[in-house]
C-alpha cells in the first residue's frame, strides 16, 4: 500500500466497541438459549405430570398440622397461611437469635481481650471449637440434648419454682392477662419517645450552654418507672400461670419446644464466636493512642468507653457483624432437620403434598431474599449514620 | 509497680519475690485487681465444677469395646458405639470388601494435602499431581476400570462423600469464582449486570433452597429420560454456591490492586487475557489467600447440609447407626466423635490459613 490514507480505520473487529457488542451479544445469546432449553424442558415436564403452574395452590387447604404456631392456625386453614406461620416462626428465631447473639459475642469477644489470662484462655477456647464444628452437628448435638439427657415431664428438674426443664421442652409461669399490661406497654413506649426527645434536648442544651445533664439516670428512671407506676396505678395485679403437670405433660405456663430451644441454642452459641472475633478485631483497631488522649483530657472511663472507643470500634464492627447476622437468619432454615416449623420446613412440607416444587423453591428464595436485603438496608442506614463524618 | 530510687550501681535491687517467676506471673495475670481476682474465681470454680465430672463421665468410667448392653449399665460414656460401627460410620453402604479403595483416595488425599502444604512446592508441576490424583481418587471410588469392579454412586457414603463433596466442590467452585469476579468487574453492562445479578442472588438465600432445588426442581429441567444421580445434583449445588462466596472474595483482592498495575500492563501491550493472566490475578488471588481458606473452611462445614436431601455423608451415616435401636440413645458420643474429625480438619485448615497471613504478609 503506497497510498495510505493518514487516518487509517481500525479494523471492525479490532474497535473495542465493536468487540464489547460482540461479546454481550454472545454471553446474552447463551444465557438466553440455555433458559430456552431448561424452561421448555420444564415445562414439557409439568405437561407430561399434569402439574398445574402459578401460585393458585396457595389458597388451597393445607391439611397439615404445625407444631407451634404464632398465630392462630389449624389444618383447615390455606397453604398461604401455614407459609406466613413459617415466615413468622423464621423471623421470631432469628430476632431473638441476632440479640442474644449479639450480646454473648460481645462478651466473649471482650473476654478474649481481657488481661485476666484464665478468661481470655476460655473465650480463646470457645471461638476455635464452636467455629470450627458444622452448625448442623451442633443443632443434631442440643436436640439430642435435650431429649436424652433432660428427664421426662413427670421428673422434670425444677430449678426455680414454677420453671420445669423436662424432655417436652422449657415451661415457666407467666401472669395472667390483666389490662395494666396492656397499659405497661404503652408506657414503655411513652417511655422511650421521651428519652429520646430528652437526649436530645440535653445534648443541644450542652451545645448552647456547655451544662451537662444527668441523662442516663434520668432515661432508666423514666424507661423503668412509668411501666411501674401504671402497674401500681391499675391495682398491682400479681396472678401468676403456674404450669402444672397434667397427665403426661404441663398445662398452662409458657412452653418453649425442645426444637425451638435447641434450634436457638445451636445457632447463638456457633454464631456468637464469629460475632466474638469481629468485636474482638473491631476493638483492637482503636489504637492505644486513643484511650490515652481521651483520658489525657480528662474524660471517665465510661465516658471514654461512650464518646471516643465505641464510636470508632463499631465502624469496624457492623459491616462484619451484619454479615453475621444474616448468616444466623439463613442458618434458621436448618430447623428443617430438626423440625421446628420456620419457612423452609412448611415450604418442604407444601412442596411434598402439592408437588408445586418450582413456586415453592422460589418462595423459599424470594423470602430469604427480602429477608437479607430488609436487613442490610437497615444495617447501611445505621453505619451511614455511624460513619465517621469529617469536620 | 513500685518505684525504688536506684541506690549506687553496686547495690542493684533484685525485684520482689512476688513480681517474677510463677507468682509473679499469676499475680500479673490472674489477681490484678478485684474485678480480676473475681473473675479468676469464678471460672476456676465453673472448671472445676464442669471438667472433673466430664473427665470422669468420658474418661474414668467410659466403656470403649463393649457391646451395647453392657453400655446402658454403665455410668460413663459409651465409646463402644464407635469401633462397633466405624466400618458403617466412614464407609457408609460401600461394599464391605471394596473398602479398601476409599480408604486409598483418601489417603492420596491426606498425603497431597500434607505435601503441598509448603508454599514452595507451589508449582505447577504440583497442579497437574493434583488433577491426575483427583482422577485416580475418583477412579478408586468408581471403579470399572482396571479389574475394579463398579461401584454405584448410590452406595458412596460417609466420611469419603464428605471429602468428595467439598474437594471436588471446591476445585470446581475456584475457577468459577474467579471468572465471577472478573465478571463483576468488567466493563460490558450485559456481562457485569449478570455477574452482580447471579452473585448476590446466591449470597441471599441459605444453601438448603439450592439443595432442594438440585433434589427437587432439578430433575424438571432436564429433558425427559435423562437422570442425574442425586450426589452429582448436590454437588452442583455446592459449587454454585461456593462460587459466588469465592467470586467476593476475589473481588476484593482485585480491587485491592493499584491501578497503576493495569496500566503498567496496558503500556506493555499485554490484551486483557494477558494482563489479567499474567500480571493482575497472581498478584490479587495471593492477597486473598487467607479470606480463601476461610470460605474453604465454611464450604467444608456445609457439606454436611446434604444430610437434609437425604445422602449419606458422615453426619447422616451416624445418624443411621444411632437409629438402630441397638444403639440408640447414644448421641453424644457419637456427635462427639464426629465434631472430632470435623473440628481437626477445621482447624488444621485454619492454623494453616493464619501461618500463611503470616509468610505473605510483605509489609511494603
Amino acid at each position: 500500500m503506497h497510498d495510505a490514507p493518514p487516518s487509517r480505520k481500525v479494523p471492525f473487529l479490532n474497535d473495542p466497541a465493536n468487540r464489547s457488542i460482540i461479546y454481550q451479544t454472545g454471553v446474552l445469546l447463551m444465557v438466553g438459549v440455555l433458559s430456552y432449553y431448561l424452561i421448555s424442558n420444564t415445562l414439557a415436564n409439568l405437561d407430561r405430570q399434569n402439574i398445574a403452574t402459578g401460585l393458585g395452590f396457595l389458597q388451597k387447604e393445607a391439611s397439615f398440622e404445625i407444631g407451634e404456631s404464632p398465630i392462630r392456625y389449624s389444618a383447615a386453614d390455606t397453604y398461604a397461611r401455614a407459609l406466613a406461620v413459617g415466615v413468622l416462626n423464621t423471623l421470631i428465631v432469628s430476632f431473638i437469635g441476632i440479640a442474644l447473639t449479639v450480646i454473648l459475642g460481645t462478651l466473649i469477644g471482650v473476654a478474649r481481650l481481657s488481661g485476666n489470662w484464665l478468661v481470655s484462655r476460655i473465650a480463646a477456647i470457645y471461638i476455635e471449637v464452636f467455629q470450627d464444628i458444622p452448625v448442623l452437628l451442633q443443632l443434631f448435638f442440643w436436640y439430642a440434648f435435650f431429649y436424652e439427657a433432660l428427664p421426662g415431664p413427670r421428673q422434670a428438674v425444677n430449678p426455680l419454682s414454677g420453671v420445669f426443664l423436662s424432655n417436652r421442652g422449657l415451661v415457666f409461669a407467666i401472669p395472667v392477662y390483666h389490662p395494666a399490661y396492656a397499659g405497661m406497654g404503652l408506657a414503655l413506649l411513652i417511655g422511650g419517645v421521651a428519652v429520646l426527645l430528652l437526649k436530645r434536648w440535653a445534648h443541644k442544651r450542652q451545645d448552647r450552654t456547655g451544662q451537662t445533664f444527668p441523662v442516663l439516670p434520668v432515661c432508666l428512671a423514666v424507661v423503668a418507672g412509668l411501666p411501674v407506676l401504671t402497674w401500681w396505678l391499675a391495682g398491682a395485679p400479681t396472678q401468676m400461670n403456674v404450669p402444672v403437670l397434667k397427665g403426661f405433660n404441663f398445662q398452662g405456663g409458657l412452653n418453649i419446644s425442645p426444637e425451638f430451644s435447641a434450634l436457638l441454642l445451636g445457632l447463638v452459641l456457633y454464631t456468637a464466636a464469629f460475632v466474638a472475633e469481629v468485636v474482638r478485631a473491631g476493638i483492637q483497631s482503636v489504637s492505644r493512642g486513643q484511650t490515652e488522649a481521651a483520658m489525657a483530657i480528662g474524660l471517665k472511663p465510661g465516658q471514654i468507653l461512650n464518646l471516643v472507643i465505641l464510636p470508632q470500634a463499631l465502624r469496624v464492627i457492623i459491616p462484619p457483624l451484619t454479615s453475621q447476622m444474616l448468616n444466623l437468619t439463613k442458618n434458621s432454615s436448618l430447623a428443617v432437620a430438626i423440625g421446628y416449623p420456620d419457612f423452609v420446613s412448611v415450604a418442604g412440607t407444601t412442596i411434598n403434598q402439592t408437588g408445586q416444587a418450582i413456586e415453592g423453591v422460589a418462595l423459599i428464595m424470594i423470602v430469604y431474599l427480602c429477608f437479607s436485603l430488609a436487613t442490610s438496608a437497615f444495617m447501611n442506614w445505621y453505619n451511614k449514620k455511624m460513619a465517621l463524618v469529617e469536620r | 509497680m513500685q518505684t525504688v530510687a536506684p541506690q549506687s550501681a553496686s547495690t542493684q535491687l533484685k525485684p520482689p519475690v512476688t513480681s517474677v517467676g510463677v507468682i509473679g506471673w499469676v499475680k500479673s495475670n490472674l489477681f490484678n485487681g478485684w474485678f480480676n481476682s473475681l473473675l479468676t474465681l469464678v471460672c476456676g470454680y465453673l472448671i472445676f465444677r464442669t471438667v472433673p465430672p466430664f473427665f470422669k463421665w468420658a474418661v474414668v468410667d467410659s466403656l470403649w469395646f463393649s457391646t451395647s448392653e453392657a453400655c446402658r449399665n454403665a455410668d460413663g460414656a459409651c465409646w463402644s458405639i464407635i469401633p462397633a460401627n466405624i466400618r458403617f460410620i466412614t464407609f457408609g453402604f460401600f461394599p464391605s470388601e471394596q473398602q479398601w479403595r476409599p480408604l486409598l483416595a483418601m489417603v492420596i488425599l491426606v498425603v497431597l494435602l500434607f505435601y503441598s502444604q509448603n508454599r514452595k512446592r507451589w508449582r505447577k508441576s504440583l497442579a497437574y499431581i493434583w488433577a491426575l490424583a483427583l482422577v485416580a481418587m475418583g477412579l478408586l471410588m468408581k471403579g470399572g476400570l482396571f479389574g475394579l469392579p463398579a461401584v454405584d454412586s448410590a452406595q458412596w457414603g460417609g466420611l469419603p462423600l464428605t471429602l468428595l463433596l467439598s474437594v471436588f466442590g471446591l476445585t470446581a467452585a475456584y475457577p468459577l469464582g474467579v471468572v465471577l469476579a472478573l465478571g463483576r468487574q468488567s466493563r460490558m453492562p450485559a456481562v457485569k449486570s449478570l455477574c452482580v445479578v447471579y452473585i448476590e442472588l446466591i449470597r441471599g438465600v441459605p444453601l438448603i433452597s439450592l439443595l432442594f432445588m438440585s433434589s427437587v426442581v432439578f430433575p424438571l429441567f432436564l429433558p425427559e429420560g435423562v437422570t442425574v444421580n442425586n450426589i452429582l445434583r448436590a454437588q452442583v449445588a455446592i459449587i454454585l454456591f461456593t462460587a459466588a462466596y469465592i467470586a467476593e472474595v476475589v473481588r476484593g483482592g482485585l480491587q485491592g490492586m493499584s491501578k497503576g498495575q493495569y496500566e503498567a500492563a496496558e503500556s506493555l501491550g499485554l490484551n486483557y487475557y494477558q494482563t489479567m493472566r499474567l500480571i493482575i490475578l497472581p498478584q490479587a488471588l495471593k492477597i486473598v489467600i487467607p479470606p480463601t481458606v476461610s470460605i474453604l473452611i465454611s464450604a467444608f462445614k456445609d457439606t454436611s447440609l446434604v444430610v437434609i436431601i437425604a445422602l449419606f455423608d458422615l453426619l447422616k451415616t451416624t445418624q443411621s447407626v444411632l437409629s438402630d435401636p441397638q444403639w440408640r440413645g447414644f448421641s453424644n458420643e457419637a456427635y462427639i466423635f464426629i465434631a472430632l474429625i470435623y473440628f481437626a480438619c477445621c482447624f488444621f485448615m485454619s492454623n494453616y490459613s493464619r501461618r500463611l497471613e503470616r509468610e505473605l504478609d510483605t509489609k511494603y
